[in-house]
């Protein structure tokens, strides 16, 4: 942190010391791992209010302009990020909103769309969900079936979007519709949709393999919808739903989103990342009278994954050193495939290592960790299907980076 | 190198500045012109249709090597005072990763090697050595047993020291690099005193020098018999010495890992030239995921062992804690991105990619060499676990 201007260090001292001074108490229930599988009003609430407190001490939107609520700063939200991650303290709710819909709406959006939804965007007031996803528009985004057509000085919504993650507890939507049946790519349009209590528009939950209900599906009836809540041109959503998945691999990694609740290895010696829970679950969990940290094969695989986080830790290191980096998107188009399969797979390795307990949920008072293993394994999936499927990742990396011919 | 300071104050750019990049730079021209693939192929695997005669010892480029000792690579890790460049490791990372990439045939790390456990060592008799380096000398660590034990404590040569302080060996020392490049050795003993390390000059009355058959074609491997070879008072480097080695073996690990990370992205860079421009079925096989996929896969390991090794090689400038650890890591997660992209190089390339004409053999060799050298990726973790984890048993 020596390349920090006076001003940004004395911001990271001050976020140091409000962190330090404001950290929340603990949650009324046990919360989950990331913001988009936030399910109970009781949790929404805890973490609504928390979200809230810190953009209101300036920790949320330091780099964006004063007139949309921002901090009207330069490179400070780094470093609020980097001490939010630090303290330890909840992650953001707001994820969409802060992540996906507020800098689209600086990229894209009119003056009024600007001033009118990006405070709510980073204080929390109002929530956001995603309208990407449809039954037949996965990984081939752009074959939205979703129609909006012109009435007046409105448009008339009808189809049926799906894994619509903080749905439940949404007031607004960023939106792709078709407009035009004539191009694939250049007959789509973006909205902001208001979702909440809407004539014509109904939230439903979906239900995850885990049994856990953690996303939703939404469906447009002839929803009605003013052509004010257009953001950019008619037949433009394609580019404009390119800007906000450009932001959307921040969202992934935590950018502006605080603590992922991943623990660290600097507090008080305890290791409380994954990989020293592996250990500490190794040393409890036996076969044949032995604990499985004696055992070669399991010390191997935890050591493996303690490889690749570190290699995470240091890409994202090397990243910012010029020339150490051939192609300027060469690391950080991994960052997604990389960090979700570790993820899935260090929550696998625990359900190994657990043995015959990983069979118990986490109702089951035997379960170790809570039942944490089992269920981050299956709710990992959710991850690496999830904004870019792990294979259209890997698409990305041969075709934009390393030159190969299209897959499509 | 052994200059002590806290780990929060290493450098985000790891200490890769103008200076390396500019010294990187030129390695890499001077490679690309001077010895190209052509080039390469003409000296280490000339002829596809004669069958390679084991027992020749395949050729290198003497002259361009001697052009690297002008430049100083000799004394890249040899202090300023003693004549050196006394370049940080980052910088030394930058410079081996283009000498993998060319899969270029030298003792640059062998010498490098001799040249960390020198600097370890600290005596004037090392020192007198490290100048030599600097001036152009190439050395050599014997120091492994013939099981191939990476611990310094299980050597087998043995000593018995003179009253005048010198010594005499007697023994084998095994997986000896690039002995018939090296001008001397820095061998290691053991005898009732403990462990000492002894310069031996190539050429000593007693010292017997037997060639390994080996696959890898860009480096010669021997098997040095010590018989009664008297070593002069000025010639002992150091006593314990196990210990010594020990400190250096953070530096060894992060160069040739390095090395790894230099023939891994020429593999990838090799392999996807070719998924680009190989046509079946109407259409380039890179259009295919079961060729890209892996291509991809491939990138992810190779630039997780490239961080990894500056991050390691920043650790050892800075004498972090961390170093020991950290260059496992890299070389554990080195020797697996060489031994994924060799895989898939040949694979990919299909028939031809079986055939000696095919370049990516070279690479697969000194790759596979490389991965067992100094402990290959389940070593590195089972020494890692040693660590992270604790001793099996307690």
């Amino acid at each position: 942190m020596a390349d920090l201007t006076p001003e940004q260090r004395e911001f990271q001292e001050y976020a140091r010391r409000w962190l330090e001074e404001n950290k929340p108490g603990p949650p009324p229930e046990r919360l989950p791992i990331t913001a988009i599988e936030v399910m109970t009003v009781g949790q929404r609430d805890y973490l609504q209010a928390w979200q809230k407190k810190v953009y209101e001490a300036g920790f949320i939107g330091c780099d964006y302009p004063k007139a949309y609520g921002g901090g009207g700063h330069e490179g400070f939200q780094r470093i609020a990020n980097q001490e939010l991650s630090r303290a330890g303290v909840p992650f953001m709710l707001n994820v969409i909103g802060l992540n996906m819909a507020a800098p689209t709406i600086l990229v894209h959006g009119t003056e009024e769309q600007k001033q009118r939804f990006i405070p709510g965007c980073l204080s929390a007031e109002e929530i956001w969900c995603q309208g990407f996803s449809e039954p037949g528009a996965g990984s081939d985004m752009a074959n939205q079936q979703t129609m909006a057509v012109r009435d007046g000085d409105d448009w008339i919504v009808n189809g049926h979007k799906v894994w619509t993650s903080l749905g439940h507890f949404a007031q607004w939507m960023i939106l792709i519709t078709r407009t035009s049946r004539d191009h694939k790519y250049d007959g789509l349009t973006y909205f902001l949709a208001p979702v909440d209590n809407e004539p014509g528009v109904t939230i439903r939950p979906l239900v995850k393999l885990t049994g856990e209900s953690g996303f939703n599906e939404v469906l447009f009836e002839n929803a009605r919808l003013s052509d004010a809540y257009r953001l950019d041109d008619i037949g433009k959503g394609w580019t404009v739903a390119m800007t906000t998945l450009t932001y959307e691999r921040g969202a992934a990694e935590g950018a502006g989103g605080g603590g992922s609740g991943e623990g660290s290895k600097s507090k008080g010696g305890q290791d409380t990342s994954a990989i020293g829970k592996l250990i500490d679950l190794s040393r409890n969990s036996f076969r044949d009278g032995k604990p499985l940290s004696d055992d070669p094969v399991t010390r191997d695989a935890i050591v493996e994954q303690a490889i690749i986080r570190a290699g995470l830790k240091q890409n994202a290191r090397r990243a910012a050193v010029g020339p150490l980096t051939d192609h300027p998107m060469r690391l950080p188009l991994q960052q997604k495939v990389v960090s979700t399969e570790f993820a899935q797979d260090t929550a696998r390795l625990g359900v190994d290592i657990a043995g015959a307990k990983s069979t118990l949920y986490k109702l089951d008072e035997a379960a170790p960790d809570e039942g944490h293993w089992p269920l981050a394994y299956m709710n990992s999936y959710g991850h690496t299907i999830a904004a870019g499927a792990s294979e259209i990742q890997r698409n990305i990396l041969g075709e934009r980076v390393l030159g190969l011919p299209k897959s499509k | 190198m052994s200059e002590s300071k806290n780990t929060t104050a290493m450098p985000k750019d790891f200490g890769f500045g103008e200076g390396e990049e500019l010294l990187r730079d030129m390695a890499r021209k001077l490679l690309r012109d001077e010895i190209p693939i052509e080039r390469l192929r003409q000296l280490v695997a000339p002829d596809p249709d004669k069958t390679y005669t084991r027992g020749e010892r395949p050729d290198w480029d003497e002259a361009l090597w001697k052009q690297c000792i002008e430049l100083g690579w000799t004394g890249l890790a040899v202090p300023e005072e003693l004549g050196g460049v006394g370049l940080s490791l980052v910088g030394i990372a930058g410079l081996v990763e283009e000498v993998g990439r060319a899969a270029f045939p030298s003792p640059l790390l062998s010498t490098l090697a001799a040249s960390f456990v020198l600097t370890e060592a600290g005596t004037p008799e090392a020192n007198t050595l490290l100048e030599r380096i600097a001036a152009g000398a190439s050395v050599s660590l014997a120091i492994t047993d013939e099981t191939g034990s990476w611990e310094a404590a299980t050597c087998e040569v043995e000593h018995s020291a003179s009253t005048e302080g010198g010594s005499t060996l007697s023994g084998r020392a095994y997986y000896v690099q690039d002995a018939f490049k090296a001008d001397a050795f820095l061998v290691l003993s053991k005898g009732s005193d403990g462990h000492r390390l002894s310069i031996v000059e190539s050429g000593q009355a007693g010292l017997e020098i037997a060639q390994d058959h080996i696959h890898d074609l860009t480096r010669d491997q021997a098997t040095l018999s010590f018989g009664e070879v008297v070593v002069e008072a000025s010639a002992e480097v150091s006593l314990n010495a196990a210990a010594v080695v020990s400190r250096a073996w953070s530096a060894i690990l992060v160069i040739v890992s390095a090395d790894l990370v230099g023939t891994s992205e020429w593999q990838l860079q090799t392999t996807t030239e070719y998924a680009r421009t190989r046509k079946q079925f109407d259409r380039p096989i890179g259009f295919f995921q079961a060729v890209k996929h892996p291509l991809s896969n491939g990138m992810v390991k190779v630039d997780r062992a490239r961080s990894l090794v500056y991050h390691a090689a920043c650790c050892v400038d800075h004498g972090s804690v961390d170093a020991c650890e950290a260059a496992r890591m890299a070389k554990s997660a080195a020797s697996d991105a060489g031994r994924f992209l060799s895989d898939r190089s040949v694979q990919l390339h299909g028939g031809i990619g079986f055939t000696w004409e095919c370049d990516v053999h070279i690479y697969f060799k000194r790759s596979m060499h490389n991965q067992s050298l100094y402990g290959d990726g389940f070593y590195q973790r089972s020494k890692l676990a040693e660590r992270m984890i604790g001793p099996i048993g307690v």
